[in-house]
């Protein structure tokens, strides 16, 4: 692997992952969703998990968020255990969902982090405002969730991440219900907004979104889940419209697909082991 | 909330569409059904006495006629089924020693009105913080649930002379029995509204590390409120039911129970009596739900429209 320029200026650790290990318990045994995972993320980097379903990225992201525990192995964010960092209020999330609060106006809803968190008044209000104009829907603070498009709601809930200055933003495949051409300018919007302070762990099922937003991708294998491989993205930053139509942005694609690739045909594929991780709700 | 407050915060075109001008007076509309089965119910109701009721003289005028219906069946005689126009007469008789009888039932209907309010409020409250109890606590919800429906099995009627008895022939005790009926159905409702949150919003408040309080307040109750008021209309209703049995052994002559109790000692002189009480009964208890109901939609507004009943 090429040393990535970025990544050397890249700051601290923000996420280290040591052997982590994860298997969940079923009816009829256990299934492995993760083996051995080693990866380093740090400060200002934007690393996208990309696989295809059952390779567990989704529990990784998981796992990294304190909101499930590894069986076996080491994670740390900011040097602390997930759990410390929890507390701390390290995470801001986003999910594939928008999960907005249908009795909170918009503008509420961004606020809610800062509610729970006790920021004053006129800060909550102050934030909420800088960041919608940020997603440009700062005429939209008064109104009601439904009555939002799905991508302006979208952009609504990662406002409500940014709202806090949260050290890690974790993002679990936030456009996949976007169609193509809304999920492309939300692609953009986000590149937008994220100023390099942030760090960004994204999952995602899509290889361009991954080649465009990410400073480093890392190709997951399946059954049982682990790292395939990591493609450092040395595409300049900012990225823009014209990005996308760089020789090395699809050379990269390439990179990525052929990575994708070589254990796609390789793996037998496990139906039932893919049903029953889908039934714990972590594929 | 109202149609054209609805209208300004959408973006144009988007009500337009929706239907004609019914659906923009809803209230309206709503009047206009509510009046249609009134008329249609008075036409069965007569339609019923002409075919099989007891004979009568109609007189307008000079012009007179005795209709005789043809054929002759117990439950449209005058006494199982007055006409509409004795009961709505009967309500400006003076009753024995007193004024109209109109006067008399609203007098009762707001005393009952009153002593349901407060057996409601307390119910509420207390099914609420069962609810609250029983989501935080497995154990508990465990140990105490049955018994929670265990207590609606127990006929309210034999319930209330004990109550009556241990807290004395006073409006309190009466709410007690209201209290009894109302805290069951929100208890139940609050149960399963403070779960009917969104998994991923738990997970949300999870990584902002809320507190449990926060998770209560900001999300699980919130999420419950469609929950919780389908169940406070139902204890409205039952709210009204509960004080008038509460009533009955109270010997409280204010109230309605007093007099569905009177009435029905006079049935078979006067019937009407007694079907206008049962419909003074009635409306409070439609007053009652309209009133939740009206809470809803303030409590609501942008959110969601209520249900109809």
């Amino acid at each position: 692997m090429i040393p990535d320029p970025a990544a050397s200026a890249a700051g601290a650790p923000v996420v280290e992952i040591r052997g982590v290990d994860k298997t969940f318990a079923t009816t009829s045994g256990g299934v492995t969703a993760l083996k051995g995972i080693d990866l380093t993320i740090r400060a200002g980097e934007f690393v996208s998990l990309i696989g295809p379903s059952g390779c567990g990225k989704s529990t990784l992201l998981r796992i990294i968020g304190d909101l499930t525990g590894p069986t076996a192995g080491d994670v740390l964010v900011n040097g602390k255990p997930p759990h410390r960092a929890r507390l701390d209020r390290d995470y801001g999330m986003v999910f594939q969902a928008p999960v907005l609060m249908d009795w909170r106006t918009v503008s509420r809803n961004v606020e809610l982090p800062l509610e729970v968190m006790r920021y004053g008044k006129a800060d909550r209000q102050a934030r909420s405002k800088r960041l919608l104009d940020l997603v440009e829907l700062g005429e939209f603070g008064d109104r009601y969730p439904w009555q939002l498009s799905g991508g302006m709601q979208q952009r609504v809930a990662i406002a409500r991440a940014f709202a806090f200055d949260p050290a890690l933003i974790l993002m679990d495949e936030p456009f996949g219900a976007l169609d193509e051409m809304t999920r492309e300018r939300m692609n953009l919007e986000l590149m937008r907004i994220w100023r390099e302070t942030e760090t960004i762990v994204f999952v995602t099922h899509s290889i361009p979104e991954a080649v465009f937003l990410s400073t480093r991708v890392v190709v997951m294998s399946p059954r049982p889940g682990r790292v395939n491989r990591v493609v450092d993205v040395d595409l300049p930053q900012p990225r823009t419209f014209e990005t996308r139509e760089a020789r090395r942005y699809f050379e990269l694609v390439t990179e990525v697909r052929e990575a994708l690739r070589g254990f796609e045909e390789a793996a037998v594929v496990d139906e039932a082991a893919d049903a029953r991780i889908r039934a714990e709700g972590i594929a | 909330m109202t149609s054209s407050a609805v209208a300004s915060v959408l973006p144009p075109g988007l009500l337009a569409p929706a239907g004609g001008w019914s659906r923009r007076h809803p209230l309206l509309r709503q009047s206009i059904l509510l009046g249609g089965v009134v008329v249609l119910v008075a036409f069965a109701w007569e339609g019923a006495k002409w075919l099989a009721g007891d004979p009568w003289r109609i007189a307008i005028g000079g012009f007179s006629y005795t209709h005789t219906p043809p054929f002759s069946v117990r439950i449209a005689s005058d006494i199982s089924l007055p006409h509409i126009w004795t009961i709505v007469g009967t309500l400006f008789e003076p009753v024995p020693a007193g004024p109209p009888l109109w006067i008399f039932l609203t007098g009762a209907a707001f005393y009952t009105l009153r002593t349901a309010f407060v057996g409601f409020a307390a119910g509420a409250l207390l099914g609420l913080g069962l609810g609250i109890v029983f989501v935080h606590s497995r154990f508990l919800e465990r140990a105490l649930v049955p018994w929670v429906v265990g207590s609606q099995t127990v006929p309210i009627i034999a319930i209330a002379p004990i109550v009556v008895v241990a807290l004395g022939a006073n409006w309190i005790s009466v709410a007690v029995v209201a209290t009894y009926l109302t805290f069951f159905p929100v208890a139940i409702a609050s149960i399963r509204g403070l779960r009917a949150y969104d998994p991923r919003a738990g997970e949300l408040m999870r990584s902002y590390a809320a507190s449990t309080a926060q998770v209560l307040w900001k999300l699980r109750l919130p999420a419950s409120v469609p929950y919780l008021f389908s169940a406070l209309r139902v204890a409205a209703a039952a709210s009204v039911i509960g004080t008038i049995v509460g009533e009955l052994p109270s010997g409280i002559p204010e109230g309605l129970g007093r007099a569905v109790l009177n009435f029905t000692q006079y049935y078979v002189t006067a019937p009407e009596r007694l079907w206008a009480t049962v419909a003074s009964c009635a409306m409070t208890g439609l007053v009652f739900v309209g009133l939740v109901r009206f809470a809803e939609a303030l409590l609501t507004r942008g959110r969601y429209r209520p249900a109809a009943i």
